[in-house]
């Protein structure tokens, strides 16, 4: 019609609903999508070279800034693997402690990915509802720590800072206040017939294709693969809660907004479980004022919201690491997007950028 | 020859002076009307969504809409490099003006009419109304972008498809009145006694459903789908050439509101006009007029400072005149005569904002469909309702003729042809469902065809 049967569009690194900086060249037939490129690097930082410039415990607060509204369990995972490197434990009550902050960091999480992921779809409402939580949640997190966003809320050994007074009654109001806000989200979206239409089919990734990628969260089981690192590996004090992985069947964009829905809804019951028992003790196991892990190599990984955030953390035996090469959950995910949305249209696009849920401050780093 | 001139156009002051006046007050009043509905449906949407919305420019936003036009005003006017200049500056003050001419055949009450009695009325509002798709197109390709021109190319698919469905609906209401005049498709609901939206409902909601999407409002505002296209069709335009296409479309949306409420919401008659009982009804608008004046009085006090509260004073007592007017000709006998024109002037932008209201009611509440999925409801479902509509229709009134049925009585007929026409939509769905909800992955179908 227009004498070019391929058009070539560049979506980002200025777009609204790209999520931040990511730069897609899309090649079109029409509307439909028949090839794509994902251009990162935007907010590169070099967050590993900086670790290797860096004491351990300097570091701890860069890892922050990678996924940046998941803040507290890349914060974990750092620390984690640390105290793996030094062969030291976090007393129980920390465990306890930083299990709660970080599953209300995972509703927190996927609470934003909710409101932008509709809000890409063209529900604008949901967006606001969920930013109501979020700011609860946020509440929680400043009363304890004095900072919202990048939290910085864990020490390598355990926790800097005794939970505040009213810490059990914060988490447990807002448990509470959760159960029906988040059927509020449901009725707006669930069985909404247009939501169903434009999620249902969109952006299908099999469970063979997932594994493949190396595709890891949500995005993994909402394609049938039951793979959940707080019960495959426990870490924190996961392995004294009981809790469900919800998985999907057939890996498309509804399976992938159902899991995570479903997620909100377990950790919501997790952190329900902890604040019944905190136990009482120290927060801060016996490390030194310098840290100088036995030279040596250590991977840890957790389960952040968006999915295996892992660290690979090489030490020298010196007070700075020799390597820290970071698995960021989003970046790997992101490689299977050329495989979800070829074929698919413009308005799917957009729509599987929002699934994948990625930070490009992780991907980037 | 200066001179006959002069006399021509003094006779033709002479005789259009009323319309004249109607026209410039709406070229002059309707931006601010427009800017009005924009903050009306920025509190709106803020109320859905648990927050206060503009808040800072006057009392509760209220002058929001006039710093929001400064601002559009000033900005700098870019015009980019590529652009076809001619067709860049054309394309917007075309779709205006498509609108601000449609606007011109319709009447707001009785008295209030620019195109005075044209036989055509509906028609000619209808087809100038479509006429600002040249503006959208022609915007979208001069500007010389990927996105305009995919917002324009989705704008045009979507108007021609929909255009056909409302076109076809508008036809079932107009089976009753056999007249395209817009006062005498008014005063046939007025001696019928019932509003065609009960005559003809389904009907009606296929003109609701057309007429959001050729208003390109959510959920089928996917020629300016903002998470997709940036802007659509406006990508490129900024300031005040910007503003110019937002106030066609807010202009198109009281087109095609006033159409349904012309066509099927009894256009300026009260509801249950001949029903003397229920005259009390007249008195509704005094004591809405009433209400908010109250409000605004409460609310008073509480504005920081002096100005916001004078200003809140006189938005109170504006209301509080307006419900004087509104109360004049229902109880002052030297006021009877404008009872028609006053009462039908509010009973008309009653409706039309009741269904302005179910606009960004849905806007806030639903998502976007996708383009397949849109095209797809419009000619598989849309189209065959409305065309097997007019043939219900169309056999209900012949019926109604063989019974000699008048008014409510026409309900015998017409509620069992809505009833046969609910199945029938309810088939053709159940069969789009069985036919699988995405078509063929692989298969490249060419949208733009429709």
């Amino acid at each position: 019609m227009l004498g070019a049967d391929e058009l070539v569009i560049n979506m980002g690194p200025q777009h609204p609903s790209t999520h931040g900086v990511l730069r897609v060249k899309l090649k079109l037939d029409g509307e439909r999508v028949i090839g794509s490129e994902c251009i990162i690097g935007y907010l590169h930082r070099g967050v590993e070279k900086i670790a290797e410039n860096r004491t351990y415990q300097q570091f701890a607060p860069y890892v922050d800034r990678m996924d940046y509204v998941a803040a507290v369990s890349s914060g974990l995972g750092y620390c984690e693997a640390i105290e793996k490197l030094l062969i030291v434990e976090a007393p129980p009550r920390a465990r306890v402690i930083r299990t709660i902050l970080t599953e209300l960091q995972r509703i927190a999480s996927h609470l934003l990915w909710l409101g932008t992921h509709a809000l890409d779809i063209g529900a604008l409402t949901p967006l606001f509802y969920c930013f109501r939580e979020r700011e609860e949640i946020l509440k929680i997190f400043e009363k304890y720590c004095g900072a919202r966003l990048t939290t910085h809320a864990f020490r390598i050994g355990g926790l800097q800072y005794e939970a505040h007074d009213t810490f059990e009654k914060d988490v447990e109001r807002f448990c509470k206040d959760f159960e029906s806000r988040i059927v509020e989200y449901e009725t707006l979206l669930t069985q909404n017939r247009i939501w169903i239409g434009r999620t249902k089919g969109v952006g299908i990734l099999t469970a063979a294709d997932a594994i493949a990628f190396g595709v890891t969260g949500p995005v993994l089981r909402a394609s049938g693969v039951k793979w959940d690192i707080r019960k495959a590996m426990p870490y924190a004090a996961y392995d004294q809660y009981k809790f469900e992985i919800p998985v999907g069947t057939t890996g498309d964009t509804y399976d992938r907004y159902l899991v995570r829905m479903e997620e909100m809804r377990q950790s919501r019951l997790i952190c329900l479980q902890a604040i019944e028992n905190i136990p009482t003790g120290p927060i801060m196991a016996k490390v030194g004022k310098v840290l100088k892990p036995p030279p040596g190599e250590v991977y840890h990984a957790i389960e952040a919201p968006k999915g295996e955030i892992g660290y690979y953390v090489v030490s020298d035996g010196t007070v700075m690491p020799y390597r820290v090469h970071i698995r960021p959950p989003s970046f790997i995910n992101l490689q299977a997007f050329d495989r979800m949305v070829r074929g698919h249209l413009v308005a799917d696009v957009v729509a599987i950028i929002g699934t994948i849920d990625i930070v490009l401050g992780e991907v980037d780093r | 020859m200066m001179q006959a001139l002069f006399q021509a156009t003094i006779e033709f002051l002479k005789a259009f002076w009323a319309p004249l006046l109607c026209g410039v007050a709406i070229v002059a009043i309707l931006p601010l009307i427009v800017g009005y509905i924009v903050l009306v449906e920025r509190k709106l949407m803020a109320d859905m969504q648990a927050r206060l919305g503009p808040m800072r420019v006057g009392p509760h936003g209220l002058l929001q809409p006039i710093a929001d036009a400064v601002k559009l005003l000033i900005k700098e006017d870019i015009i980019p490099d590529d652009a076809d200049k001619l067709v860049f500056w054309l394309a917007p003050v075309l779709s205006v003006s498509a609108a601000l001419l449609a606007l011109a055949g319709l009447a707001i009450g009785p008295a209030f009419q620019i195109a005075q009695d044209i036989n055509i009325g509906i028609l000619f509002v209808v087809g100038v109304s479509a006429l600002g798709i040249f503006g959208i197109v022609l915007g979208g390709w001069a500007s010389n972008s990927h996105y305009s021109l995919m917002g324009a190319l989705r704008s045009s698919a979507q108007l021609v498809s929909y255009e056909t469905a409302a076109g076809m609906a508008l036809v079932s209401a107009l089976l009753f009145t056999g007249t395209l005049n817009i006062k005498a498709i008014v005063e046939a609901q007025s001696k019928e006694g019932i509003w065609f939206v009960l005559l003809a409902p389904v009907a009606f909601f296929c003109y609701l459903v057309a007429s959001i999407a050729e208003t390109n409002r959510a959920p089928f505002d996917l020629p300016e789908a903002e998470s997709e296209l940036v802007a659509g069709y406006m990508t490129e335009f900024s300031g005040f050439r910007w503003s110019l296409y937002f106030l066609a479309e807010y202009a198109n949306m009281i087109v095609v509101a006033s159409v349904a409420t012309t066509l099927f919401l009894g256009g300026w008659l009260r509801p249950f006009a001949h029903v003397s009982w229920l005259n009390v009804l007249d008195f509704v608008p005094t004591l809405l007029m009433v209400i908010v004046a109250a409000y605004c009085l409460q609310r008073t006090p509480k504005q920081p400072t002096r100005v916001q509260q004078m200003f809140m004073l006189a938005v109170a007592g504006l209301c509080f005149v307006l419900g004087i007017v509104l109360l004049a000709p229902v109880v002052v006998p030297i006021a009877k005569p404008f009872y028609a024109g006053i009462h039908g002037g509010f009973w008309f932008i009653f409706k039309v904002s009741l269904y302005i209201y179910f606009f960004m009611w849905l806007r806030f509440t639903i998502p976007r469909y996708r383009f397949d999925q849109l095209m797809r409801l419009g000619w598989h479902f849309l189209i065959p309702l409305s065309i097997i509509n007019v043939l219900l229709v169309g056999v209900a009134l012949i019926a109604g003729a063989y019974f000699n049925l008048k008014g409510w009585g026409l309900l015998l007929v017409t509620t069992p042809a809505a009833v046969i026409a609910l199945v029938v939509a309810l088939l053709i769905l159940a069969a789009e469902k069985s036919r699988g909800a995405r078509p063929d992955q692989t298969a490249a179908s060419d949208f733009y065809a429709g």
